[in-house]
């Protein structure tokens, strides 16, 4: 079984509110003292996903790993591969800076076709940066591929790829034929931790870089000039709540206290 | 011609979701301020006379409605080619779909079907310059951004709860167009549906939201919260800490991944309040933390606050709110 797993590198989403700032001005996030950029967390999930599935179909095929994102991107890339994937991918030009969903899985897509259609495709529910869950979507709109987002597992079954799709008051259990794109949610469960040997072979191998030029794309259709969606704010919101906090000796005396304050304003 | 298209949804039981007018009444005011033409409303699906002249009470001066067995669960193959010819029927400026298990997943694919693009999870529109400027939250709820589509037809998904319906209104008319277009070969098939059973209230319906993490330190605990919460007529949520660790079902994680919740009163215990967990109950009215660190950031967004162990305040507080809830 042959997949290409999409990853993105993202500031860290754990970072701590008290230390997450944004420039206004440049639009852009000010990274974190001491906190480094990490691969998108869905996105190790969906390494993960394609890592089990081809185990489950005996171990055979090829794992390809592909960001578009600048040179720091590559750790990323070099995440999945320590992870047990074989091949990596980047897409790695100025050109490509200021794009947005659309021309991120523009460019995506024509590096799949290259790369060759595998039999799955396999993406992370969202970027926990900007939080959209488009770009597997588009590509696979792009690429008229089958779709099924927001996963907690996927199996093969009678040939076929069998998931069950996270629904806001349930799962769905589907079945679709290859090639398929499948975005993986957190239920998935938490990924492999990669073995310092693996780390160690990760870090020799040739990560592949190509340019627009490679992809026979223009770079007027990628980047800001092809981006459709226009950024013109970019702020932390406020958040004017002063907490009153109900002081007592015991807790007991203070559950009373609170009891008391709800129904005072009304709200059991 | 209609300047807004809708795309409305039924509720699971039959009638209209409740974001159908929420997205409607939006859909109103924008038209207003872009000075359109009009507000439609797409429904697709498999019997849908009533959600159509619900539409219509709820503000869509037509409706086209796609019916036919094959579409009675939402797929995207077979509902893809249906939605495009509905957009390509009323020709509109602007599509809204609500942030839904369907709208999240149909309507990046039909942006791009219709050679735009989407921007997701709105929590505020407005028209500027033409526009649609949509406020969505980014960076796990610890940012804001303002975007516009600058392709045709501006597609937007809508966080559920961030707009007001109009009032109702049961003498608003309007027409019912019945679209022939043939549902999209299934290539990805649902198989069977596993409905959580979600005993009380619906999360998202709740007035009251009683949610416990990780800090309960164990599932059981969790009955404790279903029984505060069944005296309160409230529903119980659960951070993903909480969610992930199995003690709570998925469909009940509030949060940037889970259900976004806007409740009345919002009783957070034993959860810290990270940004992601806030995304999904930050627009609650009233916020109340117990949690032992005084420092949790949850706090910053509470009215009221207990710091101590919540093994040592819940037994009295079920008891004190029993007994109000009793005398009332
Ligand atoms: C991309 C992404 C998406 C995410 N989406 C979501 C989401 O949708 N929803 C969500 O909830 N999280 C989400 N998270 C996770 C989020 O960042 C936090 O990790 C999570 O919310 C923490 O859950 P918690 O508050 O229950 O646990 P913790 O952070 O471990 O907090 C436990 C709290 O309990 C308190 N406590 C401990 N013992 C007691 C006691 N005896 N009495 C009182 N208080 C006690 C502690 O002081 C602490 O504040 C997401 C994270 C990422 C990266
Ligand atoms: N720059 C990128 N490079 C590679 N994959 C990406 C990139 N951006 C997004 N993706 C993939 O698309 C998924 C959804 O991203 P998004 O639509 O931006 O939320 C991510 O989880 C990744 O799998």
């Amino acid at each position: 079984m042959d997949a290409i797993v999409c990853v993105k590198q993202i500031p860290d989403p754990e970072t701590p509110a008290a230390a997450f700032s944004v420039d206004e001005a440049a639009m852009r996030v000010v990274e974190a003292p001491g906190v480094s950029p990490v691969i998108n967390p869905f996105d190790q999930q969906a390494v993960e996903a394609a890592l089990r599935l081809r185990e489950a179909d005996g171990g055979a095929g090829t794992i390809s790993v592909l960001s578009l994102g600048p040179d720091s991107a590559r750790d990323a890339i070099k995440t999945g591969l320590a992870m047990g994937a074989d091949e990596g991918y980047q897409l790695n030009d100025p050109a490509f800076e200021g794009g947005d969903a659309w021309t991120t899985a523009l460019a995506l897509a024509k590096a799949i076709e290259k790369i060759g259609l595998p039999d799955v495709l396999i993406f992370g529910r969202q970027a926990a940066d900007l939080d959209q869950g488009t770009v597997g979507s588009i590509v696979a709109e792009l690429l008229g591929l089958p779709s099924v987002t927001v996963l907690r597992s996927a199996e093969l079954a009678d040939g076929e790829i069998r998931v069950s799709r996270v629904v806001a008051d349930g799962f769905e259990s589907i079945s679709t034929p290859t090639p398929a794109v499948l975005t993986i949610s957190n239920e998935f469960g938490d990924p492999r931790y990669p073995q310092l040997r693996q780390i160690m072979q990760a870090a020799r191998k040739q990560v592949t870089v190509w340019t627009p030029a490679d992809l026979g794309l223009d770079p007027g259709e990628i980047g800001a000039t092809g981006a459709r969606v226009k950024m013109h704010a970019l702020y932390q919101p406020r958040n004017e709540t002063e907490c009153e906090f109900i002081e007592a000796d015991t807790a007991e005396e203070k559950a009373g206290l609170l009891a008391a304050k709800l129904r005072e304003a009304k709200l059991v | 011609m209609a300047s807004i298209l809708v795309f409305g949804e039924s509720a699971p039981g039959g009638g209209p979701a409740a974001i159908t007018a929420e997205l409607l009444g939006a859909a109103t005011r924008l038209n207003a301020a872009l000075g359109g033409d009009g507000v439609a409303c797409a429904l697709i699906g498999a019997e849908l006379d009533a959600v159509a002249q619900a539409a219509i009470a709820a503000g869509a001066g037509a409706v086209y409605t796609a019916q036919d067995a094959a579409l009675a669960q939402y797929g995207a193959d077979a509902y893809l080619p249906v939605a495009a010819a509905i957009v390509e029927q009323a020709a509109p400026a602007v599509v809204l779909f609500g942030q839904t298990s369907m709208g999240r997943d149909l309507a990046p694919r039909l942006a791009t079907r219709l050679g735009s693009a989407v921007a997701m999870d709105a929590l505020e529109l407005e028209a500027g310059d033409g526009r649609v400027r949509v406020t969505r939250s980014c960076y796990g709820g610890n940012a804001r951004q303002v975007v516009t589509v600058e392709s045709d037809p501006q597609v937007v998904t809508v966080r559920a709860k961030s707009q007001d319906p109009l009032p109702e209104d049961a003498g608003r008319t309007g027409e019912v167009v019945p679209v022939a277009a043939a549902p999209g070969a299934a290539r990805a098939r649902l198989l069977e549906k596993e409905t959580a059973d979600s005993a009380g209230v619906r999360l998202e319906d709740a007035g009251i939201v009683v949610s416990g993490g990780r800090g309960l330190g164990a599932p059981e605990a969790f009955a404790d919260l279903e029984r505060i919460a069944a005296d309160l007529g409230a529903a119980v949520g659960a951070s993903r800490a909480a969610c992930d660790l199995g003690w709570y079902p998925p469909s009940q994680q509030v949060g940037l991944t889970g259900t976004v919740v806007s409740p009345e009163l919002y009783v957070a215990i034993a959860i810290s309040g990270a940004s992601q967990h806030m995304a999904g109950c930050g627009g609650s009215k009233n916020i109340v933390a117990i949690n032992k660190d005084p420092d949790a950031n949850i706090f910053r967004y509470s009215r009221f606050g207990i710091v101590d162990d919540y093994k040592k305040v819940l037994p009295q507080l079920e008891a004190e709110l029993k007994r109000l809830v009793a005398d009332a």
